[in-house]
Formats: C-alpha cells, sequence, structure tokens
C-alpha cells in the first residue's frame, strides 16, 4: 500500500496553518484588551487621588474632581434599575410561569432580543420626544427613564432564563399542598431562582452605568451639585465625553480618570454576576 | 349531644365563611398578580411600537419637506436648512461592513482556538477575558481609540497604506489623501474591536452545539482539526454563525459613543477610507443637541428612524436563524 506522502504533508501543513491563524486571533484578542487595560491605568491611575471623588467638574484651568458626575450617575442608574427590574423581572415571570408555551410569550421574546441590542441612542431619542419635550427642559428624570428602557430587555431574559431552570416539580410540591399560584411562584420560583435574577441584575447595572448615548439629550450634563432631578443631571459617561473632546489638558486628564474609574465599576459588576452565577450552578 | 349537633353547622359555617374570605382574597392576589405579570410582557412589546411611533411622528416634517430624496440627498447644511441621509448611511453601512470584515474572522478564529485546540486549563480564563471585553462601555473604547489608537495609526499603519498603494490603480484611492489618524478606517477597526466579543461568544456557544458523536466519528476515520472544523462543524452550525454575525452587525450598526469620538464627523462620501466621514448615531450624538428649528430636529430624528428601521431588520433576521439552529439543535 502506496502512502500519498505529498498529500498527507499538504494536509498535515493546512492543519498547522489553521492552528496557528487561530491562536494568533486569540493572542490578537486578548492581547488587544490587555492593552486597552493598560492604557487605562497608565493614563488614569496618576490622576486618581482623594479629591477626585470630594471636588465638583471644574471649570477649565482649575483642578476639581468628579463629585457631581459619579453622584449623579450612581442616582440615575439607581433609578433606572429600580424602575427597570420590576417590569423586568414580571415580564420574564410571565413568559416562564404563565405563558410558557404560547404566541405572546413567544413574540415578546422575539421583540425583547431585538430590544437587548437595540441602538441605546435611539432611545434617548425617544425619551426625548415623549418626556424632554414636552416638559420643555432636560431632566435627570428622563435620563432615569432612558436608561430604564434599557434595564428591562436584560433582566426580561435572565428572569425568564433562570426561571425556566427551576425544576418543574418543585411547583409541582406546593401547588400539591394548595398553595395558589402567585404564592408557587413568589414563594418557591423566585427563591430558587434568586441568585440568577440577582445576576441579571447586576449585569443590568453594569451594562447601564457606561452608557452615555441615551443620556445625551435626556439627562444633558449639569456642571454644578445638583440633585434636582427635575433639572439637566450630570453623568460620569457624558462629563468623561465632553472633557475628553475638549481642548484643555486637565479635563482630558480628568476624562483618563473617569474613564478608569467607569471601567473598574463595571468590570467588578460583571465578575461579581459572574461569581455569583457559577457559585450557583456549583452547588 | 344535640347541643353539640346543634351548635355544629354554625361553627362550621363561620369558619367556612372565614376561609371563603381567605380563599377570596388568596384568589383575587392570584389574578392580581397573573394580571400585572401579562401587562409587563405586554409593556416590552408597548415599548417597542411606542419607539417607532414617536421617531415616525417626529420625522413626518422632514420626509413632508424633503421626501424620498431625503434618503438619496448627500447635502447637510444646518444654515439653508437642506438636509440629506446619504452621507451618515454611507457611513454607518461601510463602518460597519468593514468591521464585520475584520472581526469575524477573528472571532471565528478565537472560538475555533476555544473549542478545539486550547488546552482546557486555558478554556475558561480565555473566555471570561473575551467576555469582560464586550462589558467594557463603549465610551472607554472611544476615549480610547481618540487617544492612543488614532495617533498610533497615524504614524505607522496608515502612512505604510499610503506609500504601498500609491500607484495601484484602485487600491490608491481607497487610501488616498494625509493620514488623518481619526476617519473611516478607523473607526471600522474600534467597531472590529468592540463586536468581537460578541461574535467570539455566539461562535463559541454555537460550536458547542455540533453533537460530539459528529466530531468524533470524522477524528475517528483520520481527519485533522482543521478538516473537522472545515467539513463537520462549520457546514452543521453556518446558520448560527450567520446569525451571530449578524448579531454583531446589529450592534455594530447602532454603536455611538466609540464611532463618535473617531469616525470626525463630516457629512461627505469620500473615496478614500483615511477621509473623515460619519454615521447616523455620531450624526445625532454630535448635533442633536445643538438643533435649532423644527426640520433640522426632525431630520435627525429621521435619521434616527432609519437606523432603528435597518438594526430591526438586522436583528430580527439574525434572532431567526439562531431560532433555526436552536431548533435544530434541540431535536
Amino acid at each position: 500500500m502506496a502512502i500519498d506522502t505529498a498529500r498527507y504533508r499538504r494536509r498535515k501543513r493546512r492543519n498547522t496553518r489553521t492552528s496557528v491563524l487561530s491562536l494568533l486571533a486569540t493572542v490578537l484578542g486578548v492581547g488587544i484588551l490587555a492593552i486597552i487595560l493598560g492604557t487605562l491605568v497608565y493614563k488614569g491611575f496618576g490622576g486618581l487621588g482623594l479629591d477626585v471623588f470630594t471636588e465638583m467638574t471644574p471649570p477649565p484651568g482649575s483642578a476639581g474632581g468628579l463629585l457631581n458626575a459619579i453622584v449623579g450617575s450612581l442616582i440615575m442608574t439607581a433609578i433606572g434599575v429600580a424602575i427597570g427590574t420590576p417590569i423586568g423581572v414580571l415580564a420574564g415571570t410571565y413568559m416562564a410561569e404563565y405563558g410558557r408555551y404560547n404566541k405572546l410569550t413567544m413574540v415578546v421574546r422575539f421583540i425583547n432580543d431585538i430590544l437587548l441590542s437595540a441602538p441605546s441612542i435611539v432611545m434617548g431619542l425617544f425619551v426625548y420626544t415623549i418626556m424632554v419635550a414636552p416638559m420643555g427642559h432636560f431632566s435627570g428624570y428622563a435620563g432615569a427613564v432612558a436608561l430604564a428602557l434599557l434595564v428591562i430587555p436584560i433582566v426580561v431574559r435572565t428572569t425568564e432564563d433562570m426561571l425556566l431552570l427551576v425544576p418543574g416539580s418543585l411547583r409541582e410540591a406546593a401547588s400539591a399542598l394548595g398553595m395558589p399560584r402567585s404564592l408557587v411562584v413568589q414563594r418557591i420560583a423566585y427563591k430558587a431562582a434568586r441568585a440568577g435574577i440577582i445576576t441579571g441584575v447586576l449585569l443590568a447595572v453594569a451594562r447601564v452605568s457606561g452608557e452615555t448615548a441615551p443620556l445625551l439629550f435626556t439627562a444633558l450634563n449639569n456642571q454644578f451639585w445638583s440633585t434636582n432631578l427635575n433639572a439637566p443631571f450630570s453623568s460620569l459617561p457624558v462629563v468623561i465625553f465632553q472633557f475628553a473632546l475638549s481642548p484643555y489638558a486637565d479635563w482630558q486628564r480628568l476624562a483618563w480618570v473617569g474613564a478608569l474609574i467607569i471601567t473598574c465599576a463595571v468590570l467588578a459588576l460583571s465578575i461579581a454576576a459572574r461569581w455569583l452565577s457559577s457559585s450557583r450552578t456549583s452547588q | 349531644m344535640v347541643d353539640v349537633t346543634l351548635h355544629l353547622p354554625t361553627r362550621s359555617s363561620e369558619a367556612e365563611a372565614e376561609r371563603a374570605v381567605v380563599l377570596g382574597k388568596l384568589r383575587r392576589g392570584d389574578s392580581i398578580f397573573r394580571w400585572l405579570t401579562l401587562g409587563a410582557a405586554v409593556s416590552v412589546l408597548i415599548i417597542l411600537g411606542a419607539v417607532f411611533v414617536s421617531l415616525i411622528d417626529g420625522s413626518i416634517p422632514a420626509f413632508r419637506q424633503f421626501g424620498l430624496g431625503f434618503i438619496t440627498t448627500e447635502s447637510w447644511n444646518p444654515v439653508t436648512e437642506k438636509f440629506g441621509a446619504l452621507a451618515p448611511i454611507y457611513g454607518t453601512l461601510i463602518t460597519s461592513a468593514l468591521a464585520m470584515l475584520f472581526a469575524v474572522p477573528i472571532g471565528l478564529g478565537i472560538a475555533i482556538f476555544l473549542t478545539e485546540l486550547c488546552p482546557p486549563l486555558l478554556r475558561r480564563p480565555i473566555g471570561i477575558a473575551i467576555e469582560l471585553l464586550a462589558g467594557i462601555p463603549s465610551i472607554i473604547y472611544g476615549i480610547w481609540g481618540l487617544f492612543f489608537f488614532a495617533p498610533f495609526l497615524q504614524r505607522t499603519l496608515q502612512p505604510a497604506l499610503i506609500d504601498t498603494f500609491a500607484n495601484v490603480p484602485i487600491l490608491s484611492t481607497l487610501f488616498e489623501g494625509p493620514p488623518y489618524g481619526i476617519g473611516i478606517l478607523t473607526a471600522s477597526f474600534i467597531l472590529a474591536i468592540m463586536v468581537l466579543p460578541f461574535i467570539t461568544a455566539i461562535s463559541r456557544d454555537v460550536f458547542d452545539t455540533v453533537p460530539i458523536v459528529l466530531k468524533e466519528s470524522a477524528y475517528g476515520i483520520g481527519c485533522t482539526t482543521s478538516e473537522v472544523v472545515r467539513r463537520v462543524v462549520i457546514p452543521y452550525t453556518r446558520v448560527g454563525l450567520i446569525g451571530g454575525a449578524m448579531l454583531g452587525l446589529g450592534r455594530a450598526l447602532g454603536e455611538t459613543m466609540a464611532v463618535t469620538f473617531v469616525i470626525g464627523n463630516a457629512h461627505r462620501i469620500s473615496g478614500s477610507l483615511l477621509a473623515p466621514g460619519t454615521t447616523i448615531s455620531a450624526t445625532i450624538a454630535n448635533e442633536f443637541t445643538e438643533a435649532v428649528g423644527e426640520l433640522y430636529t426632525s431630520s435627525l430624528v429621521a435619521l434616527g428612524l432609519i437606523l432603528f428601521f435597518i438594526t430591526f431588520l438586522v436583528l430580527a433576521a439574525a434572532r431567526l436563524m439562531l431560532m433555526m439552529l436552536e431548533r435544530k439543535a434541540g431535536k
């Protein structure tokens, strides 16, 4: 039996080529992540001091911090999540518990998946037309609603997925004891899926806290300390956007510091969410 | 005894009444909760409908003024109030297409590495690192692109491209002009970096749906890894891969902040990839708060409507394709 050596070599070469190329792709992907994080730390860490967290955003040419922007972001994110989470959880509950196999659920799931990746700037435009234009001014409320619209699809998706993982026998056992359906959902299914649902909320917070586009023309920005949600409201991403595009060196420096803070916060949230969901599955 | 028989019915009717009250409360709570969840589920549909309606309503003045010519006109002049969407549409499509051109092969490569070649010890850390890349807010990519990546390209890649292709017929127009740093090509690179994690994560999940028996039998008859990937894994998952790529495309089309920083915001269509341009989302982000007059605002909303419509179609197609694969995997 003659072995076709040339063909064998060709196949081997081709295999090596594929392996090397995919290895290079991986090195490139991970390398870019390292470079981005490295640049952030290099540019942002030097400006990171206590005054970043205690001083207001400065006018150009003077020292200052990011306090009002950080607090503004926290407040708007909190309200956005507070509005979006109940709606998202309830919608996910309907899809997993009541209408698991009906048409409505299929349609909602399809539309929700589209909203999940819909351009966030369009959500900003939408909130502008329904809230900012009628009210006549930019406001923190409008910003929070825009963020809530981004929270809902994420929470719907994770809630439904997590409730579907709850074994049906748990629900049957509770129903057999005479528990009404709503209590079965609230006391049994929610409890069993709690870690997963919290993971979804954390992911939503992580996604929303870095969003800039929907805030640009809903909350706008505010240079000063303000907790009046009915007025233009400061937020960290918008401040980074303005400061980075400004010609002033000290504003640009603060933009890097803000970028470092946001990235650390978002990465910490994603890691917490991941840890939470992995500790649940290992149980 | 008689006493007891007389008392028992009254007592039990009392208990029964109590029981009925409690049961009624539970039943009411039950149906309230059910309707609440139903309302929340329907509200997801309402949100989508309301977005479409409000955008259409807001863009009526622009379309009434310019007609369908709005989509095919290039000029964008706030002073004379002449608006056309062609340059932003072109910019959106070309940057997204280029981004997919860069990101899809690399994403597939990483997914192949993770599922077929990677030592198990590294599989999880690399997978997690790639997924973390997906979580970084887009403004970070923007600021990184503007201050680090664009100057880097300006010094290295762009002069090299200009010099190399200066005398090649078609390519010389593609890589024409001074190396600005920012521009269509840089925006495409940043977009590619942004969608890479999505494409990688979905491709990896899709590759995992291939039944192990199929792969093992291919290896068993002596196939090399590259042959298994080319002949078994990719044909089996083709629909899902296309769906995943289109999901990435949907993201790229609507991405705002990363692009706004590095695109250059020039309302013209240039043959050169190194020239500054604009996209729909960058135009809206830059000009909306400064837009004065109904027609200007309305034209920007019309841009938003066009963007939403395009992404809706792309994302819907992507979801349908992924659903088809899921059905296949479920069988």
